[in-house]
């Protein structure tokens, strides 16, 4: 150490004259450190593949007995060894679509609101709290979610919507129960709202100021100029936000599966109990006793995968062209 | 001709026709947007208030350090042990990852490496349970060790992200000063542009903590099966956990369990909410700090 620490004194002025010890340690800690950060980055590159592997590997039994068909044959049945997803990926569409459908709108109308119409102070307050909607555990949103919400919808909402829109058969009678695949959806909704508007938030933070003092200058209303300049001008952000969105509201097992009341029917109302694909991996697994019965929930977590790397794989095309980056805030 | 050019002295103020019914519409998107920012907030105040005004009544010395059945002591216990041992796997790599995004890689590197990020984002939960349950649990038996791993790789691309946000602020300067001085990159890095973002680096990992400690899916593949009366720390056998007995206990249909599960969701919830809001308030301040 000692004859180190004077050597170290002296590497003051030109590189040349440093001493080839340090000169060796700088080289060996260059190269360690670009080491170490260039493995980190593999493991995690190579932390996706593995976990590919293993689930395809999990489903592989299931795969070689029931091949694609798994994807759309609809009946679920452990004890006589027959087993097909159709069901459970209908209910992950329906659900994911609700979210969607009605958060997508709510979430770009507080990302507009939080820009364009919030005074400051105000922005500041309620920004961080949209977001901390997105921190509440999913467990909790689904106990709330079973005890508060399940029955509230149950003995306001579903008869309200059943009486006034009862024609069309997605409104059918309500259930006894507030486990339903609406319940499930409204809950989704709830964390699909934060992620689209945070996104979408700042999206629109970096509209450039000019164009749409221009539009105003020339006349045009608070609406022309969101419906003329700020949205178009982000409209691939916000697909791609929409798309993360789909894709949190896609893989979501607990909220889901502790208000979904985990039907196998394939059911037109939205009253009627259903089920995901990961909500019944969540829900069946634990307790899977047959090595089919396990490899079939893997085979559910296969599509789940795909679905989930598709879309998150469609959001960066889609929002390279626009970048966000460092917007995302999960 | 003469109508246009001076306009009737007697005409009202107030828009009237085309005008009017823009105005109409600009104030009704207006208000719709208030309305859906005012809802957002409801629901999130709905749930806190349910939480808070519920779990109270569960919530005593007793509740938090005693085991099953009058407390959860040994489940928050296991909590901390596994986000801990999460954040001890997670924190290295993650800020590795940062460092190779801000000082190694080029245009293409940062463009593979944040795509590999976002897709490990975008990794459903219970996806990354059954690949922990495959890797570590299948064949030998649960432990908190593989929820943790599962933890960790939810919280890798947050940390990741978060660090390399606060890696960019770091100002030009002081890295130039240090390689005008004939500081070696390795140094450069070590001792002044990692110290100068350290800050920032944990209070994203608080976020990331605080993200994944709620966290449930993994879980009940990973660590599920544990005697809720007992206090354990070793992870590698299942640890008791919070979100997991919450889950059982929503299960259960049990109104005195129900009660507990709201104490346990109470403390979770304000765990989380303060560590985010905290760690919210921090990052701001040292981003500003470092961008001024």
């Amino acid at each position: 150490m000692s004859t180190v620490s004077p050597t170290a004194v002296q590497v003051s002025g030109r590189a040349g004259r440093m001493s080839p010890l340090r000169k060796r340690a700088d080289l060996v800690g260059d190269r360690m450190l670009f080491g170490v950060c260039l493995l980190a980055s593999l493991i995690a590159a190579g932390t996706i593949l593995l976990v590919g592997y293993q689930v395809v590997h999990g489903a592989s039994p299931a795969i070689s007995k029931f091949g694609f068909g798994f994807v759309y044959e609809t009946t679920w049945q452990p004890n006589f060894g027959t087993f097909g997803a159709g069901s459970l990926l209908f209910g992950t569409v329906v659900t994911s679509a609700f979210a969607l459908l009605v958060g997508a709108p709510i979430a770009i109308a507080i990302g507009l609101f939080l820009t364009l119409l919030a005074p400051r102070g105000v922005r500041g307050v309620i920004g961080p709290l949209v977001e901390l909607l997105a921190a509440i555990p999913s467990v909790i949103l689904g106990f709330w979610g079973l005890l508060v919400l399940g029955p509230f919808l149950q003995a306001h909402v579903e008869p309200f919507l059943h009486d006034t829109l009862g024609f069309l058969p997605i409104f059918g009678a309500p259930e006894t129960t507030g486990l339903s695949v609406f319940t499930a959806s409204v809950i989704l909704t709830i964390m699909v709202i934060p992620i689209i508007a945070s996104i979408s938030r700042d999206l629109f933070h970096s509209v450039p100021r000019e164009l749409q003092d221009g539009a105003s200058a020339l006349g045009a209303t608070r609406w022309e100029v969101v419906r003329g300049i700020v949205l178009p001008t982000t409209s691939n952000g916000v697909v791609a936000a929409c798309i993360l969105g789909l894709g949190r509201a896609l893989g979501e097992a607990i909220a889901v599966s502790q208000v979904i009341g985990a039907g196998s029917a394939i059911q037109a109302s939205l009253f009627k109990s259903g089920d995901t694909l990961a909500s019944r991996i969540a829900l069946q697994f634990p307790g899977a006793l047959t090595e089919l019965h396990k490899a079939s929930l893997y085979y559910c977590a296969v599509i789940l995968l795909v679905i989930s790397l598709a879309a998150n794989l469609a959001a960066s095309w889609i929002g390279r062209r626009f970048s966000y980056g460092g917007a995302v805030n999960w | 001709m003469s109508d246009q050019l001076i306009p009737d002295p007697g005409a009202p103020l107030t828009p009237s026709g085309n005008l009017r019914r823009r105005q109409l519409v600009s104030r009704a998107a207006e208000l719709a947007a208030t309305a859906a920012a005012v809802a957002a907030t409801a629901v999130l105040a709905i749930v806190i208030w349910t939480v808070a005004s519920r779990g109270i009544k569960a919530i005593d010395l007793g509740f938090v350090f005693t085991g099953y059945p009058t407390g959860v002591g040994p489940m928050l216990l296991g909590t901390i042990v596994i986000s801990l041992l999460a954040t001890l796997i997670a924190m290295p790599v993650g800020v590795l990852i940062a460092l190779f995004l801000t000082e190694y890689a080029g245009a293409r590197g940062v463009r593979g490496m944040k795509l590999v990020l976002d897709l490990l984002n975008g990794l459903p939960s219970i996806v990354l349970g059954l690949f922990v349950f495959a890797l570590l649990v299948d064949h030998k038996q649960q432990s908190g060790f593989a929820g943790a791993v599962a933890l960790a790789i939810i919280e890798l691309p947050l940390i990741a992200r978060g660090s390399q946000e606060v890696l960019l602020l770091v100002p030009k300067g002081l890295r130039e000063a240090s390689d005008a001085l004939g500081v070696a990159r390795w140094r450069s890095v070590l001792t002044v542009v990692l110290p100068t973002a350290l800050g920032g680096i944990v209070t994203s990992t608080v976020l990331a903590v605080a993200r994944a400690a709620g966290e449930t899916a993994p879980l009940i593949l990973a660590s599920s099966v544990f005697d809720p009366k007992s206090f354990t720390a070793n992870p590698f056998e299942a640890l008791p956990n919070v979100p997991v007995w919450i889950y059982k206990l929503s299960e259960e249909g049990n109104p005195e369990g129900f009660t507990e599960a709201w104490g346990m969701s109470l403390l979770l919830v304000s765990f989380i909410l303060f560590a985010s809001l905290g760690a919210r308030a921090l990052l701001a301040r040292s981003k500003r700090k470092l961008s001024s």
